[in-house]
């Protein structure tokens, strides 16, 4: 996977926010939304590049064409739109992508570039004033569909599980939960009977089937849900997982979470395998 | 080791062209080979050493001593080092900089930062015209790079300077930022007549306002965002610049009987 970093400013934190949330919407999964984004962290007014509250996405796609394609297209129709917003590197990769270097012409000639310390900016005169925006951003190489599931006794139970998991996992850097709230219902395994369908259901953890297929619960088990990590590294998601789980383990023996697992595909679904007893041993899989 | 020091034995009659003395020129030489090397001297040619006392030995820092207003294109493509003139320059000073620091602790004559590609050019005094200009029949003018002057400078500031940096703490004579391309001037002193002539694009960044042409047309006042980025760029050269804090600008657009598109800040004296 490729993956890249944007931070997006404004006048304050909300619509910062308005802006993140727009252009991170509909991101879920690269199979059908061509890219996975989510708010990394909020940015004091230090960290950023022009003092103003902010916000860092992080953004993963499956390849460098349509990443550069969803990143130009959501910077056009949530960042340029969104009033006050400001949009800037938010890393330095290996290879750089456009951030605003077309978006300029929507200026129709009255834009205008500075050459800041080296790096390009473009502003752009739109009606609340002007929208400034970095020409490029950071590029590299990144891993994708980290995951692990929660086992509980109870929908509630496991999706209370997955929110403590899910809220410690945040002040992990450089990973994103690209999924509604950080969760996932509906874990897919590779194929379907249907010849269209890549993925389907995964059947062996769906709680309603244990009956009728070759299921993977025991008879405790109700509800399923499975967190998924995008990570600009193999060590970062790693992080994110240890501390996710271990969040979840100190919820106690009464929470209903009677087992954590992870789906591996059958190893069909790239090269990174991460070992859930060696992540959390602090061990290097 | 010590820097490589060429003082004045006495003042010239006639100009010197310098543009043979860089840090990257001389750092294989001894000092008996720079001691021969012949500089342009009026109409003939004179060695090094018969102009200069030659002290130290580390050629990335080379010293002018006594220096005088007839030294001119003292730093002339230089791609590395640093050059402390102690004293005056003379004309083209920094012509053609390509990378490393010129500090200048006197005035200088007209063109200092000609064709500039990179790097930093300091004046502590006065400058004459067209700083940052493109030398006679260029169509392009400074083309990087970052030019300090804590006096004053010339007519003709930035004639047709096409990239960079150029930050006044004085005053500035008439046709500042005239015919620029892109690029910014800062100017914290007053400035003369016909500001921005036939300027196309780039940023005069200015805290009085000049007496304004008809074709510079005012755009009214405006918070700009992208000032907070140019103001902390400024910080790291230790200048009157770093004190600025107020995004707060009136806006003139022009030339626009030059159909350009440059802007000329004027800003507010309260954020």
């Amino acid at each position: 996977m490729r993956g890249t970093r944007v931070i997006i400013t404004a006048q304050n934190l909300k619509w910062a926010y308005h802006a993140a949330n727009a252009m991170t919407g509909f991101a879920t999964s690269v199979i059908g939304c061509g890219v996975e984004a989510g708010i990394e962290r909020e940015l004091p007014t230090d960290e950023t590049p022009d003092g103003r509250p902010g916000v860092s996405i992080l953004m993963f796609a499956m390849g460098s064409k349509v990443l550069m394609q969803q990143l130009e297209t959501r910077m056009g129709q949530c960042i340029l739109t969104c009033p006050t917003a400001a949009a800037f590197a938010g890393i330095e990769g290996e290879d750089k992508i456009n951030l605003g270097k077309n978006l300029r012409y929507f200026g129709d000639g009255f834009q205008t570039s500075k050459l800041i310390d080296g790096r390009r900016y473009w502003r752009i005169p739109v009606m609340d004033g002007e929208f400034l925006t970095e020409e490029t951003t950071g590029m590299m190489r990144a891993i994708g569909g980290g995951n692990f599931l929660i086992l509980a006794t109870s929908q509630p139970a496991a999706l209370a599980a997955a929110e403590t998991a899910i809220e410690a996992m945040k002040q992990v850097p450089n990973v994103i939960m690209p999924f509604p709230g950080g969760v996932v219902r509906s874990g897919s395994k590779v194929g379907s009977k249907y010849k269209t369908m890549f993925a389907s259901t995964n059947d062996a953890f769906c709680p309603t089937l244990k009956g009728a297929t070759n299921t993977e619960l025991s008879p405790e088990i109700e509800s399923v849900m499975e967190i998924v990590i995008d990570g600009l590294t193999f060590e970062d998601i790693a992080l994110s997982m240890k501390v996710g789980i271990e969040a979840i383990c100190n919820l106690g023996a009464n929470s209903g979470v009677k087992r954590i697992s992870a789906g591996n595909y059958g190893g069909k679904l790239g090269p990174h395998l991460f070992k859930l007893h060696d992540i959390l041993n602090g061990n290097k899989s | 080791m010590n820097a490589l020091t060429l003082t004045l034995k006495q003042a010239p009659a006639y100009t010197v062209n310098c543009s043979g003395l860089t840090p990257n020129l001389l750092a294989s030489k001894s000092v008996a080979e720079i001691a021969d090397i012949q500089l342009n001297y009026g109409n003939s040619l004179v060695s090094v050493g018969e102009l200069f006392e030659i002290t130290g030995s580390d050629a990335q820092h080379l010293v002018f001593k006594n220096a005088s207003d007839k030294l001119d294109y003292i730093g002339a493509n230089m791609t590395s080092g640093k050059i402390t003139v102690a004293g005056n320059a003379g004309a083209y000073l920094g012509f053609n900089l390509k990378n490393g620091e010129i500090h200048c602790q006197g005035n200088t004559e007209a063109f200092a930062a000609c064709n500039m590609v990179s790097g930093l050019l300091r004046i502590d005094g006065n400058t004459g015209d067209f700083l940052g200009a493109g030398s006679e029949g260029l169509r392009k003018g400074m083309r990087g790079g970052t030019v300090i002057v804590k006096g004053n400078a010339g007519d003709r500031v930035g004639d047709q300077m096409r990239r960079g940096l150029i930050l006044i703490e004085g005053n500035v004579g008439d046709y500042c930022g005239s015919r620029m391309i892109a690029g910014t001037i800062g100017v914290l002193g007053n400035l003369g007549a016909y500001t921005a002539f036939n300027m196309h694009r780039g940023t005069l960044l200015l805290k009085s306002l000049p007496k304004l042409h008809a074709t510079i047309q005012d755009c009214g006042s405006h918070t700009l965002p992208f000032l907070s980025l140019l103001f902390k760029s400024f910080a790291q050269y230790n200048t009157q610049f770093s004190t600025l804090n107020t995004q707060r600008v009136q806006r003139f657009v022009g030339d626009a009987a030059y159909k350009g598109n440059g802007e000329v800040l004027i800003l507010a004296t309260k954020g």
